[in-house]
């Protein structure tokens, strides 16, 4: 090729190769493209491995290690590093952001672990342990959070650290963290969300510029927001008395300024679980809010997580979920228990709420 | 070596403790890029002024519609100028995984040179939705990381109102209680919809995950437009010899307060031996010379605890499949909905098999994209115009393991009901 063509040949746009999900067989670990859908049962020799074994009689064993889900490649390739030494060069990663190593041989698990823990990743995260949160992403790249996310996260681990390494929680703990009330996080037994307390301050300058209104106005779940002209311009107005905060108005009209560093407050939800295992899955239960968005550590989120795992810990039998628990225990008990106060917030009103009220006379006292 | 680094008294505190920082990550990507000096130095802003500081725009690469999450920061000086002139523009590319998320080093470490070429060097492992987040990188760098990426062979995943990234659990390949081939399905039905991913043009998200069994791990049935969730019709598997020992080591307290009492119909029974019962539905296996475990598996509702607490002495049933659910979704706009059944059974065990949850999903898609309002779910959308709606424009059969009862009011115009009766009578008949 001359060298005319080769300089031309930029200019044309590369079309994009529409391949789509890749194929995950040549990623997987070799015992485990082996024995692919051939599992039998598998056991949890200590907290933060598994050992699976097939029908086939083939052995693996899951080493988890915690990470700090948004990595630096110094960190990932020390992580590749790690996998080339013990596990064929192959690694996967959980929901919750844990890593996993799969080794075939018993003898490679604890200096596994000790590799592992030397270079600072927590070996843990299995059955009833606290596992890694579920988390958004917060200050770092979100367009609309009223908080962070990894710094939430970074602080709560380090004082969950230890109940992720052991395995002495009733049930396995899922935690989950999101900064506006759009809960990316996700349901969770615990969840920490962001709640607003006020209406969104508008910019008025701004929403004749860059708002499409109608899009605005339909957004909002209580019908709060009007077109209205202000100064002369078109713009809108929010009927206070009716906006509930939740904020849903910020997305699509960023002038609809809803964050604000002391009237956006932490709420904490539990109760929330996924699996059908024993009772159907279960939505989260707002319990506590008014918590300061506190950076760079949320001291009072973390006593107040801290404080309802406690009482879980101690009071909930094996198996339970919080959800379980709290079946078993009832609200009032749970309020009393935790030391939370039960306010009038606290009591649904939207849509469907009639179904979480008490219309019966199933009362522990 | 890069710029001098701002102060950051916050984010500094976020370096100590024992679990792994970001900001120690980020602190060691700064000492090779301005790009990430001040990225720290508008973090630590929004940690001082407790305010986010990026808004959104239009980024993307040739081809694609969506894929690409733009940012521009928003912290400017009195002229205009950004604060942070360095990292005024952080875009992330939205990359979607293999199904389970397995990987091998060789592939990771490509990720890495990419992203330390074109990008900030920050990746997340993984996204809420699954995507490998390449977080980081100017308008110009986009497209060159986009098309090295693109190579390798992975491709953007979904943003806006398009089909979303989905994802998979590890099911086949290293657990027992999976029930279809997750992988397969996931690629086949997310490969589908390639244009709906990277073409965003559908009233809103949709989102597809796929869990091997009840226990739900990827949480697909509060988070997926399409839930497809494994399942089995047959009866549970047992094996006396894990049975046995599993009951070894718990006894007889654990059995009777941690499974019998938490079966959720209480179909599961200990019981003498010789009061065993046999028959077509039964599941019963010894768990010592006295005593067994009797399983009525027609009044099992598939919830897994069992299975869970004596895995192996306990095991799902062999005629596999997966059970749809369609509507789940988070708060916006009328509040949390999980998904609700469509399809109580479909088998997965074949190509053929797989063709039809795909058409099944394609077809879903289509409905959604003609009758749901803009900025509504699916969820939304089956409230607003009723199940049975829904179902009669998909042409699937009602069937009670929908509901959780029956209705409760009688505000419904039932003048159909023969007609109704005539045709499940005369499918039956077909049958
Ligand atoms: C067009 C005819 C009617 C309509 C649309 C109608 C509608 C309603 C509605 C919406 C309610 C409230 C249900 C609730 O508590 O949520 C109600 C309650 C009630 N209606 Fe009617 N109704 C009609 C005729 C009647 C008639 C003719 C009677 C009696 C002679 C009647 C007796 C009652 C009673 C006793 C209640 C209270 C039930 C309770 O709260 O437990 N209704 N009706
Ligand atoms: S939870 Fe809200 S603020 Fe946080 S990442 Fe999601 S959309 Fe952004
Ligand atoms: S914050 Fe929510 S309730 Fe208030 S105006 Fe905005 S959308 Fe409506
Ligand atoms: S959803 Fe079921 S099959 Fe999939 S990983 Fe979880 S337990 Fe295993
Ligand atoms: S899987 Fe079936 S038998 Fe086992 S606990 Fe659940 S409902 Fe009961």
């Amino acid at each position: 090729m001359n060298q005319a063509v080769q300089a031309a040949a930029p200019a044309a746009k590369r079309k994009p190769k529409e391949t789509g999900v890749p194929d995950n067989q040549k990623y997987l670990h070799p015992m485990l493209a082996k024995n692919y859908g051939n599992w039998k049962y598998h056991d949890r020799p200590r907290p933060g491995v598994l050992h699976h074994v097939s029908h086939s009689g083939d052995e693996v064993w899951t080493v988890r290690a915690g990470t700090a889900r948004q990595m630096d490649i110094y960190t990932i390739r020390k992580l590749c590093d790690i996998g080339d030494k013990f596990a064929d060069g192959r690694v996967r990663f959980t929901i919750r952001s844990n890593i996993e190593f799969i080794v075939a041989d018993e003898k490679k698990v604890a200096p596994l672990i000790t590799e592992l823990e030397k270079h600072g990743f927590p070996v843990g995260g299995t059955g009833n342990s606290v596992t890694m949160i579920a988390h958004t992403q917060g200050w770092l790249h979100c367009d609309i959070p009223g908080t962070d996310a990894s710094g939430v996260v970074k602080s709560l681990m380090d004082e969950l650290y230890d109940e992720f390494r052991r395995e002495e929680m009733p049930n396995r703990v899922h935690l989950s963290t999101s900064c506006c009330e759009i809960n990316c996080g996700g349901q969770a037994d615990i969840a920490i969300i962001v709640q607003h307390t006020k209406p969104p301050v508008i910019n008025h300058d701004l929403v004749a510029n860059v708002c499409e209104r109608p899009t605005v106005v339909a957004r909002c779940p209580v019908a709060a927001i009007r077109p209205a002209m202000v100064n002369g311009k078109p713009s809108l107005e929010i009927d206070e008395a009716k906006c509930m905060c939740c904020g849903a108005c910020y997305p699509p009209c960023p002038p609809m300024q809803i964050n604000d560093p002391e009237n956006s407050k932490l709420a904490i939800w539990v109760g929330g679980k996924n699996s059908n295992a024993r009772g159907k899955p279960t939505f989260m239960k707002m319990v506590a809010s008014g918590l300061p968005n506190n950076a760079p550590r949320w001291p009072e989120v973390a006593e107040a997580v801290k404080n309802i795992l406690r009482v879980y810990k101690e009071d909930a039998r094996p198996w339970e979920r919080i959800a379980d628990w709290i079946d078993r225990i009832g609200w009032p008990r749970f309020f009393e228990k935790t030391g939370l106060p039960f306010t009038k917030y606290l009591i649904d009103d939207w849509r469907g709420s009639r179904a979480n009220l008490n219309a019966s006379t199933h009362i522990r006292f | 070596m890069a710029k001098k680094m701002h102060d950051t008294p916050n984010l500094d505190q976020l370096e100590s403790g024992p679990w792994p920082s970001f900001v120690t990550g980020l602190k060691d990507l700064a000492k090779e890029k301005d790009y990430v000096v001040d990225l720290l130095g508008q973090l630590e802003e929004s940690y001082k002024t407790r305010k986010g500081y990026w808004k959104g725009g239009t980024v993307g690469v040739f081809g694609y519609g969506g894929g690409v999450i733009p940012r521009f920061t928003e912290l400017k000086n009195e002229d205009g100028t950004p604060k942070f002139k360095d990292s005024a523009e952080f875009h992330t590319l939205r990359v979607m995984p293999p199904p389970g998320m397995h990987y091998d080093t060789d592939t990771l470490r490509q990720f890495c040179d990419i992203w330390e070429k074109h990008g900030s060097g920050l990746i997340a492992f993984h996204g809420q939705s699954g995507d490998i987040m390449f977080q980081g990188a100017t308008t110009d760098n986009v497209q060159k990381a986009f098309d090295e990426i693109n190579e390798m062979g992975f491709d953007l995943g979904g943003a806006g109102p398009a089909v979303r990234t989905s994802m998979s659990c590890v099911g086949a390949a290293r657990c027992e209680q999976s029930c279809y081939n997750e992988a397969q399905a996931h690629r086949a039905v997310l490969n589908t919809f390639l244009d709906d991913i990277h073409r965003p043009s559908l009233p809103y998200k949709f989102k597809f995950k796929f869990s091997g069994c009840p226990n739900d791990c990827m949480n697909s049935v509060q988070r997926a437009d399409m839930a497809v969730i494994g399942t089995w019709r047959d009866k549970m598997r047992s094996d006396e010899g894990l049975a046995k020992k599993w009951f070894a080591k718990h006894g007889m307290d654990e059995l009777v307060n941690d499974v019998v009492a938490r079966c959720p119909t209480k179909t599961f029974q200990v019981k003498e031996l010789n009061k065993i019962k046999s028959g077509e539905h039964i599941t019963s296996v010894a768990v010592s010379d006295t005593h067994g475990i009797e399983i009525n598996n027609q009044d099992c509702v598939r919830c897994m605890h069992c299975i869970n607490v004596m895995t192996g002495a306990l095991a799902t049933g062999t005629d596999k499949g997966a059970t749809i659910l369609v509507g789940g979704k988070s708060h916006l706009k009328i509040g949390g909905l999980m998904g609700t059944v469509v399809i109580p059974f479909m088998k997965l065990d074949t190509e053929e098999d797989v063709e039809k949850l795909v058409d099944l999903a394609q077809r879903t898609i289509d409905f959604f994209a003609e009758n749901a309002l803009e900025h509504e779910r699916t969820g939304e959308m089956i409230e607003r115009i009723g199940l049975s709606n829904f179902l009669d424009a998909m042409e699937i059969d009602v069937d009670p393991a929908m509901v959780n009862s029956p209705r409760m009011n009688p505000y419904v115009r039932t003048d159909g009901w023969e007609e109704e009766v005539s045709k499940i009578n005369a499918k039956k008949k077909a049958a």
